[in-house]
């Protein structure tokens, strides 16, 4: 057996050069890849500026031409240090790519003649790339057309993965994509794979989503948008970012085609890709039945929506069912696949619709798919692990596997399942703390903080669906921005980096 | 090439290791061990499925309906008949390859007819198209060593007429101090071909000029008949082996038993006492004893000092390191021992332990053979993974990169060369202006294992 042989055959370095060498430089060397390939991107919004000679245009030069010959400069200048990606290394490329990326990202926002400053537009990027569609811009329907469609942009890459991306385009990372694949992938369960290679797995997992994107498009020019909205919209709803090239997001169209057809992609989004991708392959939607998230996802959205309709025309928000049950589908759904338009205000509804919206959001989307939150399947994990222990007080000696879906889940995967919930409770309560000392009023803290670390959008209070995250002063959005960062990358990949065992020899 | 692989254990996983690094193949590993499938999906760029490998459920999962080729290596024959049964029947899976160890089953070739051959004369049996049993190719393997004492790999090509023969370098060989191409005077009617040098673990190109050292382990192509006066350049010449000890009873030590116990006065070590008295049975004029085969006594008792040659063959690699090294102390001349781990191989080989075997290179080499079918006849692995040894066969018609051009005009990849070319019953030592003719076999040898699979498409018409 040679398995292992590279990292046998190197040797130990010693002292701070060698450790770079060791440890530091190859990181740097797939990170400037990634840089590399996500500055590629940019020349869609910078195509779009040349054409329509809009202000965003020098930002983008400028920015494309820093990152890609930045990051050329850091891949060749470390080329001689590649080598495998390790576990430790793959954690910590992952989160440096999440942090790097969104500043690369940030910098055309800044430079379009606005002014915006370095804090906001790194929480514009981060929301864009980790789909949390929160913006801190006001005017969006003035903004230059290639600033609005590169933050639409910046959702539907973040959407299914920088470097689940950069896996597909450069072959280079070898068996060491799958670490990187695995962190930076949303679930409980990563170890199955599509297709034998990791790069034809990212590509497929590609493949469709761009597919369903196109069909996207086309589903909402048919509807009555001009193809510009199309574009930016169906990025933002394949990705369940949630921003819009207008203040008063979806409401703006006020067209019930419009809203239908983005509630069927929205639900589409809100699956796991890889069911799509098996659909695809075996050209069959049995594979839906048989998806245990799929069917709880769909039960759980036709319940709520006619649930909220049902209590909004009670309550007498609507006068009549029809516009109750309009309103209250498309903000539920939205809302609760992590994606967060909003086609009304929907702040000023009792309380009760909102806070429910704001709950199914923690637990709706699947795992796999580019949505935030618990993920469906840890939820369906969760009841059936508390379904065990009430049956247990009945039956002490009896044996009871979890079993979702007919398929028996390991202990592990429910003890890592109740410990990632426990962090992500932690989280949400640490960050509303955070914003409070701040000087936050709770509602506006614990919405806020919610809505990021779901990668929702937007909250109540001060950043309710009809204002925006401009408001908080820098301090309070730099904290979002790190919630929303956790929130993308599960918890888990960042708060590693936290602990002393990490850093540890 | 989409490839399903059953049963993760050590030839699994190294089949898996060498076939999922060349790019144009995709892998799948089937395994019913949850552990093991994650951490190989970790090591390699691999699908892992977990469940039965015979099951038509888990083949289906596996992808068996678009495969192009099911490799059974589980432990267990049955399992791999099966599976090779299942994929054709319900999947038409084109290549299915089994491990069969019993020689119960292997020597009924019927068993075997598959029914995609035509000849389905009584129903057809088990749709195998080829099977390998490790136990035999290592078995084969140990008794050619014992065969030529000195060398330390001993590889057939072109059904035997050449030999490639690794053999370490010692004092007392003719040619040992002198330069390579004096190699020409001691032997003037015999054509050979000293492919590679490795000194102290690293390669050297084989000029003429190049002295040879001792200690170097020189790995040479001749003609089967040629190979004991060549080795006698390297080292001088050994007696035959006369007397052996194997140690472990297990499969291979009782198939080499009863392939040795003719020819040699043979002694088998088994640990076990119902194992022992099981074989005992089945050896003719062996003689098996109870024992430990690390146990100095027992060793000192059976006159291990005046023994030729001493094989470890048991399941623990780390027991036949000791044994081994206790039997080299108590003074036998050549120590063998049967070494997994790559790494242990390495450290012994440096002189504690005369020729560690390496049971998955033996396997895996007629395996991906026979995996790169087609223009590509062998490939074997040299110093357990440094170099790749591998015979073509020549297109039949002319033209193309190969056919018709002389050695010297072969875009070769880089580090490949070609030792020699069998022509017939004919065996030609290239030099650069041997031209090459249609079905000519020829013998390449790589430095970079990356380039089989180019050399095979160089081949190709």
């Amino acid at each position: 057996m040679k398995l292992g042989a590279t990292a046998g055959r190197v040797g130990v370095i010693p002292g701070a050069r060698g450790a770079l060498r060791q440890n530091v430089y190859p990181i740097v060397n797939v990170l400037a890849a990634v840089v590399m390939v996500f500055s590629i991107t940019m020349l869609v919004p910078l195509v779009l500026a040349l054409a329509r000679r809009d202000d965003g245009m020098p930002g983008f030069v400028t920015s494309a031409a820093v990152c890609f010959f930045g990051g050329l400069g850091l891949w060749l200048a470390t080329y001689r240090f590649r080598r495998e990606m390790r576990i430790r290394d793959g954690i910590m490329l992952v989160v440096l790519a999440w942090t790097v990326v969104p500043a690369a990202g940030a910098l055309p926002l800044m430079l379009d003649g606005r002014g915006m400053s370095f804090t906001d537009a790194f929480f514009e990027a981060a929301s864009a790339l980790t789909t949390t569609g929160s913006t801190a811009i006001s005017g969006l329907d003035e903004l230059a057309p290639s600033i609005n469609i590169w933050r639409h942009l910046m959702h539907w890459i973040g959407g299914m993965g920088i470097i689940v991306l950069t896996v597909a385009v450069l072959p280079l990372l070898g068996v060491g994509g799958m670490q990187l694949f695995k962190a930076e992938t949303p679930g409980p369960m990563k170890d199955s794979k599509l297709t034998p290679r990791i790069a034809s797995t990212a590509k497929a997992l590609w493949l469709v989503y761009v597919g369903f994107t196109i069909a996207c498009v086309v589903g909402l020019k048919l509807a009555g948008m001009d193809w510009f909205d199309a574009f930016c919209h169906a990025f933002s709803v394949m990705a369940l970012g949630g921003m819009s090239t207008h203040d008063a997001s979806v409401g703006y169209f006020d067209s019930v085609p419009i809203e239908l057809v983005l509630i069927a992609f929205h639900v589409v989004a809100a699956m796991n890709f890889a069911t799509h991708f098996l659909a695809v392959r075996g050209r069959s939607l049995r594979v839906y039945a048989r998806d245990p998230e799929a069917k709880a996802i769909v039960a759980v959205l036709v319940i709520s929506c006619l649930v909220a309709s049902l209590y909004l025309f009670a309550v007498g928000t609507y006068p009549d069912p029809w516009t109750a049950l309009r309103f209250a589908s498309f903000n539920v759904v939205t809302i609760a696949t992590t994606c967060g338009f909003s086609s009304t205000d929907f702040g000023q509804w009792p309380i009760f619709v909102p806070m429910w919206m704001l709950l199914l959001s923690c637990l709706v989307c699947a795992a796999g798919s580019t949505g935030g939150g618990i993920k469906m399947i840890r939820t369906l994990v969760l009841v059936r692990q508390s379904g065990r222990e009430i049956l247990r007080l009945l039956h002490p000696s009896a044996v009871l596997p979890v079993r979702i879906g007919g398929q028996v889940i390991r202990n592990e995967i429910a003890f890592a399942v109740l410990a990632f919930t426990f962090l992500y409770f932690m989280s949400v309560v640490a960050a509303t703390f955070a914003l409070l000392l701040t000087g936050l009023d709770f509602v506006t803290a614990f919405t806020g903080v919610v809505a990021s670390i779901n990668n929702a959008g937007p909250g109540l209070g001060l950043v309710g669906p009809a204002s925006n995250y401009g408001l908080l002063d820098d301090l309070q959005t730099w904290i979002l921005s790190f919630v929303m960062i956790l929130g993308r990358l599960e918890i888990f990949t960042v708060l590693v980096l936290f602990t002393p065992a990490f850093w540890r020899k | 090439m989409k490839i399903i692989i059953l049963g993760a254990g050590q030839v699994g996983r190294t089949a898996a290791y060498h076939l999922a690094r060349e790019e144009a193949n995709d892998v799948t590993v089937v395994d019913v061990d949850d552990e093991v499938l994650r951490d190989l999906q970790d090591r390699l760029d691999i699908r892992t499925v977990r469940g039965n490998g015979a099951s038509p459920r888990t083949l289906e999962q596996a992808g068996a309906a678009g495969a192009d080729m099911l490799v059974a290596l589980t432990n267990s024959d049955e399992v791999n008949m099966v599976a090779c049964q299942v994929a054709w029947t319900l999947f038409r899976t084109p290549t299915r390859i089994a491990r069969i160890r019993s020689p119960d089953f292997t020597s009924r070739t019927d068993l075997f007819i598959s029914p995609q051959d035509g000849t389905t004369a009584a129903g057809g049996g088990f749709a195998v198209d080829m099977y390998v049993s490790p136990e035999q190719l290592v078995t084969t393997y140990i008794r050619r060593l014992i065969r030529y004492p000195g060398a330390l790999q001993i590889v057939d090509f072109a059904g035997g007429r050449v030999r490639l023969v690794g053999v370490r370098a010692v004092q007392g060989g003719l040619l040992v101090g002198q330069q390579l191409r004096n190699i020409r005077k001691h032997l003037p009617d015999i054509d050979t071909r000293v492919i590679a040098i490795y000194r102290a673990g690293r390669s050297l190109r084989p000029e003429g000029d190049t002295v040879i050292e001792s200690g170097d382990e020189v790995f040479f192509l001749a003609a089967t008949k040629d190979i004991r006066l060549v080795m006698s350049e390297m080292r001088k010449r050994e007696e035959p082996v006369r007397r052996v000890v194997i140690a472990g009873g297990g499969n291979i030590g009782l198939r080499l038993a009863q392939e040795l116990e003719e020819d040699n006065q043979v002694k088998i070590i088994e640990r076990d006492p119902a194992r022992a008295a099981r074989i005992s049975e089945q050896v003719s004029s062996a003689i098996v004893l109870n024992g430990d085969a690390a146990d100095e006594e027992l060793l000192v008792e059976e006159n291990i000092d005046s023994v030729d040659a001493f094989v470890a063959l048991t399941n623990s690699e780390e027991a036949n390191i000791l044994s081994a090294m206790l039997a080299k102390r108590l003074g036998c001349p050549k120590v063998m021992a049967l070494i997994s781990k790559p790494a242990y191989a390495e450290l012994m080989e440096t002189g504690a332990i005369d020729v560690a075997i390496s049971p998955q290179t033996v396997t895996i080499g007629s395996l991906l053979a026979y995996v790169r079918r087609g223009q590509v006849e062998q490939v074997h692995s040299l110093r357990r993974g440094a170099a790749e040894a591998m015979e073509a066969v020549a297109p039949s018609r002319p033209g193309g990169a190969v056919v018709g051009r002389r050695v010297e005009e072969i875009p070769l990849p880089e580090g490949a060369s070609i030792g020699a070319i069998v022509r017939g019953e004919d065996v030609i030592m290239a030099h650069h202006d041997t031209v090459v003719e249609p079905n000519d076999h020829v013998i390449l040898f790589l430095t970079d294992r990356r380039h089989v699979a180019a050399v095979g498409r160089l081949f190709q018409a």
